[in-house]
């Protein structure tokens, strides 16, 4: 069953001067087409000013389609009495984890989503204890964030959203502001949700690493969906993705050079240990 | 130029029951041009280090001398050598703030009080130099991308003429070509102008392909002081302390440790195909 889709999707925003005359019409998002299922791990890629974000916005009506349409679990967002159900269905995480935390106490900073939407005290706290400890943060349920590190941070933003039980979470490069260590957490975290959860993940990023673990990959250039499959697909066209300001990851490079140079390595290899094998493979036969 | 570190330690809340040592005897020098990378998990002194380097905080033990001068010194010229050693510090843009680019590209060399005619030409120098063509000077700062509004904050600080500059993370947050770019500008600044670089960063691959030298942080100290390849030879060390290996230098280890009698030092991906090719021919 389809959790979010959109047809013909548009949404153009007016440029203005410093004046405040028209400088221009900026189609930020042109004619996409979108289709993800409930429980899927989504990866959107796009370089910066791609239009990742104002898309992210209109799953979550931040933002409304100037043409075309966006279905979150079968309601339109044009429709204003859908605003309420589409926020409660679909959570959003951003960039930044110091923007995004409010609370003294960690499991008080979990506990605001819930509270604000009316949920018995009871439940809140079942609802906070459940959610930090499907992000790993449930140890440091008595701490207080400022002291915490920027993955941490970001884990217990995630949590205050699992707690609102969505049934999608958005992701805005929820690690772009993150060590490698953190970095590894927060995805870490993000797989349990969808894998255990089975919340569907909406991953928007630029770092190639953290897409290998999507089942579909949308690829974003200038407003539209310039290709959509499987990582695998995906990052067989490094030419394309590289004309779009985007890589693969050093792994598939270093497949495709050996690729160039007439080594038959199998496309789209994605991890050093897939890249291992298949060249143990190739050394033995030849 | 030459910038000594010389058995620098540093404490926060010194003499207190919180009393954390943020350096601990650090020793290095840096020579004229070089190009270092500086690499460490957060919190293990980079940052301090950095700040000591700038003269923003006076090391507790130990001293740091620019040119045989010690830079704690009373009567050193601190205002002079931040000048010299520039800092550009994490999300730059976000010190961005005059109603232009070129003004905001003049403040720093105005404030090290030169003529209006040198501060202008100064400005002018180092926004070509980043690359912003000249129908943007006159923009204010906020309407650029934010590739572009990072090299004019960087083009502020080229514009005091640094003889070492200072990075902190200059790509986070850029998509990949973005990265590639600034880092191509940085290393071009490096060649032809004759820049020593300091670059504080996480991305093992940016400093496999950039840098001639590391140095690894952990816990205050200096735990590497050597060329990449040899910093990436020890990967069960560097992944303890929360570091990895380029993934062309994962991939090397993983081929020998399935009986592949393969050449481990590759950090790129040119060396990394030459080592496979040479196992295959």
């Amino acid at each position: 069953m389809s959790i979010i889709s959109a047809k013909k999707l548009a949404y153009e925003y007016i440029r203005r001067d410093k004046d405040g005359a028209v400088d221009g019409i900026v189609r930020a998002l042109d004619d996409i087409d979108l289709d993800i299922k409930q429980g899927d791990f989504v990866a959107i890629l796009g370089h910066n000013g791609s239009g990742k974000s104002t898309l992210a916005k209109h799953m979550n009506a931040i933002l409304y389609p100037s043409e075309g349409t966006i279905w979150v679990d079968g309601k339109n967002s044009l429709e204003p009495e859908n605003m309420w159900d589409i926020r409660k269905t679909t959570g959003m995480v951003f960039q930044n984890p110091d923007n995004q935390i409010i609370g003294t106490v960690v499991e008080e900073d979990v506990a605001f989503g819930p509270e604000n939407i009316g949920i018995p005290s009871k439940e809140i706290w079942e609802r906070v204890e459940e959610s930090l400890k499907i992000v790993g943060m449930y140890a440091y349920r008595t701490h207080a964030p400022g002291k915490l590190s920027g993955g941490q941070k970001q884990r217990v933003a995630i949590a205050g959203v699992v707690a609102m039980h969505p049934k999608c979470i958005v992701l805005d490069e929820p690690t772009a502001m993150l060590d490698p260590i953190g970095r590894k957490e927060v995805i870490r975290a993000v797989r349990a949700l969808n894998d255990v959860e089975n919340i569907t993940v909406i991953l928007i990023t630029h770092y190639m690493e953290e897409v290998i673990y999507a089942n579909k990959v949308y690829v974003m250039d200038a407003g539209k969906v310039v290709m959509e499959g499987t990582p695998r697909e995906v990052f067989s066209h490094t030419d394309e993705l590289e004309s779009i300001r985007l890589s693969v990851p050093q792994t598939t490079k270093l497949a495709d050079e050996l690729r160039k140079a007439g080594v038959p390595m199998p496309k789209g290899i994605l991890s050093p240990e897939e890249f291992a094998e298949a060249l143990c493979r190739l050394s033995s036969t030849m | 130029m030459s910038l000594i570190i010389n058995h620098v330690s540093y404490y926060y809340n010194k003499n207190t029951a919180m009393e954390i040592k943020a350096l601990d005897d650090v020793s290095f020098k840096i020579e004229d041009g070089e190009f270092l990378a500086l690499i460490g998990q957060t919190g293990c002194g980079k940052s301090t280090l950095v700040q000591h380097l700038n003269g923003l905080l006076k090391p507790h033990e130990g001293a740091i001398y620019f040119n045989g001068e010690n830079i704690a010194d009373k009567d050193f010229d601190l205002h002079t050598y931040r000048g010299k050693v520039g800092l550009v510090f994490q999300y730059p843009e976000h010190q961005l703030f005059e109603e232009d680019v070129f003004t905001d590209v003049c403040f720093g060399p105005k404030n090290l009080g030169l003529p209006q005619s040198e501060v202008e030409l100064r400005a002018y120098e180092a926004l070509k130099q980043v690359g912003i063509a000249d129908e943007y000077f006159y923009q204010s700062p906020f309407d650029l991308s934010g590739g572009e509004k990072r090299r004019v904050a960087i083009a502020g600080v080229l514009a005091m003429k640094p003889e070492v500059l200072i990075l902190d993370e200059p790509t986070a947050g850029l998509d990949p070509k973005g990265r590639d770019d600034l880092l191509h500008l940085i290393r071009n600044l490096h060649d032809k102008n004759g820049i020593t670089v300091i670059l504080v960063t996480h991305s093992m691959d940016d400093v496999a392909a950039f840098a001639d030298r590391i140095l690894v942080m952990n816990a205050g100290q200096l735990v590497f002081d050597d060329e990449p390849r040899n910093v990436f030879a020890n990967e069960e060390y560097l992944n303890r302390i929360g570091l990895s290996v380029p993934e062309v230098t994962r991939i090397m280890h993983l081929l020998y440790q399935k009986g592949l009698p393969v050449r481990q030092d590759a950090i790129t991906i040119e060396e990394g195909l030459q080592a496979c090719l040479e196992i295959l021919r």
